[in-house]
């Protein structure tokens, strides 16, 4: 039934408009790196933006030029719940990212050095207008549904309001209206982690030729930690240690700090994840508040939008509880807006929405069929192929 | 077009067309479909049940996955946010139905609840020859696998109605297969398997 997509080639996309930052700065151009999965139909209504969360990436489905297979390559695909053979499926880098968009890495075209620290700081709102140009740029007027999970849903909710006739179906999975004052601090801890590195040199560690590899790897232990939940960690790691006998030390005694240091040891050199780019998510994540502007009342932020709306959360996320997607639902319900909402079963606290499970994929796969028959070849004679 | 059961038949001829409806343990969502597609009703389901839910999405339905014991009710909804806040089958398994039809007469104009009869001649019949627990085709459970942990008869519903302050606008009793007769008319709590009421606040 379920195929593989295969091996996908990025695109690139360089847009010489200028943009116009939430924070008043200006991008004079940049470049935005994309995967796309799928065909885009005759009437360019099948087209599907997935938008990546905190640490991830364009490339969500697929395997990459070195077999990686994508973030959510369990969920889109040939016959999976976001089915390539109906939707044209495209997922971008986000600006400031370290993937191949503009971003700290990038060479300043005003001073021909690398951004670092210089790169203007990010919204969620900047993300939307760059993939707005994207949505230009690929001939769809509208798309069929924007999909996003955790910092990605927060993604979605804003397209929702900003641009509300560019979207069909807004799929919020695992996300927040805003951020909790928990939440900022834990971001907050983590940057500290980075800047408090002896190499980051206030944000110039390229220039120096050092990485912040301790301060990144604290703040990817220390956001994993976040990710997960008690129960999981658990059941997984429980009290094991790994030698037999405590060595009163402060090497690693239990699994789970040696899981721990694994997964910080990864991010900050195997995956070579820029120290910026993680500051700067963050950040974004922290300013995300669309009702801020309107008198800090969701219901009049949201009711702009005119989409129709799946919410999704899980049951263990303790980062993204299932009492901020009620928010979320909330203000939908007071606009009378077509919502779903779905509360999944999960023991793998907010990383659930990317791993398998048998609630979340019936939930994803039943609605998304629904669009798959609002599409116009299915409109007349039912399921044609 | 789809069949429906004859309880959603009848509970669909008390529906205004164009109302707002909420519809809790909505199941898989067959009696919303229905409303929409004759009635052109719009509203929302309740329900716990994933894969309800799940079947509930196929069909279109906007379904709010919730545990109506949790009184996420007024939590979502303002005050006479429908017009009709529909429950059938569902006042029995829920922890504190007295407080259930209490936010369901906040949020709902008119409120429209089916149940099984506890005080139904079999049940009393059952009860008093074995000195069991009845078990029937409306109810068929034993005592301690039942989800029905607040059964009651048609009176001690009417008896909360009245306590409430509620008015009974409507009330079909009927038997296992949904037909009405002439007895179950004439003593319902005795000869009736289901009821339909259709109640609102005393104005």
């Amino acid at each position: 039934m379920s195929q593989s997509l295969g091996v996908i080639t990025p695109q690139l996309l360089q847009v010489e408009n200028p943009l116009t930052l939430s924070s008043g700065a200006q991008l004079p151009r940049y470049d935005l790196i994309y995967e796309t999965y799928g065909e885009l139909n005759a009437d360019a209504s099948n087209a599907i933006l997935v938008c990546h969360a905190l640490s991830g990436d364009h490339h969500v489905a697929g395997e990459d030029a070195n077999g990686k297979p994508g973030w959510w390559d369990g969920y889109i695909g040939p016959g999976k719940p976001v089915d390539t053979d109906k939707f044209f499926v495209v997922c971008s880098n986000n600006l400031g990212g370290c993937r191949g968009s503009t971003g700290p890495t990038s060479i300043n075209p005003e001073t021909g050095k690398v951004y670092g620290p210089d790169f203007p700081m990010m919204t969620c709102r900047d993300w939307v207008n760059s993939q707005n140009e994207l949505r230009k740029h690929l001939g769809i007027e509208q798309w069929a549904a924007l999909i996003g999970g955790s910092m990605g849903g927060m993604q979605v909710l804003q397209w929702a309001i900003d641009y509300p006739d560019k979207l069909r179906h807004a799929l919020v999975i695992a996300a927040a209206p805003k951020l909790s004052a928990q939440n900022i601090a834990f971001n907050e801890v983590a940057r500290r982690a980075i800047m408090t590195d002896p190499e980051f040199h206030g944000g110039r560690y390229i220039e120096n030729d050092t990485i912040p590899k301790q301060g990144l790897s604290l703040a990817r232990m220390l956001g994993h930690l976040t990710y997960l939940s008690d129960d999981m960690m658990g059941s997984k790691f429980g009290r094991e240690l790994r030698e037999d006998k405590l060595q009163y030390n402060y090497e690693v005694e239990f699994q789970v700090e040696s899981y721990l240091r694994y997964q910080g040891e990864k991010f900050a050199t195997k995956q070579n994840f820029d120290a910026n780019t993680y500051l700067l998510m963050t950040k974004a994540l922290d300013y995300f508040d669309p009702a801020a502007e309107f008198d800090h009342d969701l219901t009049k932020a949201l009711a702009q939008a005119t989409a129709d709306f799946l919410v999704v959360s899980f049951t263990s996320d303790w980062r993204f509880s299932p009492q901020r997607s009620h928010e979320i639902v909330k203000a939908l319900l007071d606009n009378d807006a077509n919502v779903s909402y779905a509360e999944v079963e999960s023991e793998h606290g907010h990383d659930a929405f990317l791993l398998p499970n048998e609630h979340y994929e019936a939930v994803f796969r039943a609605y998304m069929q629904k669009l798959i028959n609002e599409l116009p070849e299915n409109d007349q004679n039912g399921d044609k192929k | 077009m789809n069949r429906i059961s004859p309880e959603f038949k009848l509970i669909s001829d008390w529906i205004t067309p164009n109302s707002r409806v909420l519809d809790l343990g909505c199941g898989d969502g067959q009696l919303l479909k229905h409303l929409i597609d004759t009635y052109s009703i719009t509203g929302y389901g309740m329900e716990l049940d994933p894969q309800k839910n799940v079947q509930a999405i196929q069909k279109g339905i906007n379904v709010i996955q919730s545990d109506l014991n949790n009184h996420d009710l007024c939590e979502y909804f303002d005050e006479d946010s429908f017009d009709f806040v529909i429950m059938t089958q569902a006042l029995q398994v829920v922890s504190r139905p007295d407080e259930l039809l209490d936010d369901m007469l906040a949020i709902g104009k008119q409120c429209i609840i089916t149940f099984p009869n506890f005080g139904h001649w079999r049940m009393r019949l059952q009860l008093l020859t074995n000195g069991r627990m009845p078990e029937t085709d409306t109810l068929p459970y034993h005592w301690y696998d039942t989800p029905n942990i607040h059964m009651c008869t048609f009176n001690d519903f009417e008896d909360l109605c009245e306590e409430k302050g509620l008015e009974v606008v409507a009330r079909t009793v009927v038997n296992a297969e949904h037909r009405t007769s002439l007895g179950m008319r004439i003593a319902p709590n005795l000869l009736g398997e289901v009821a339909l009421y259709k109640v609102q606040k005393k104005s």
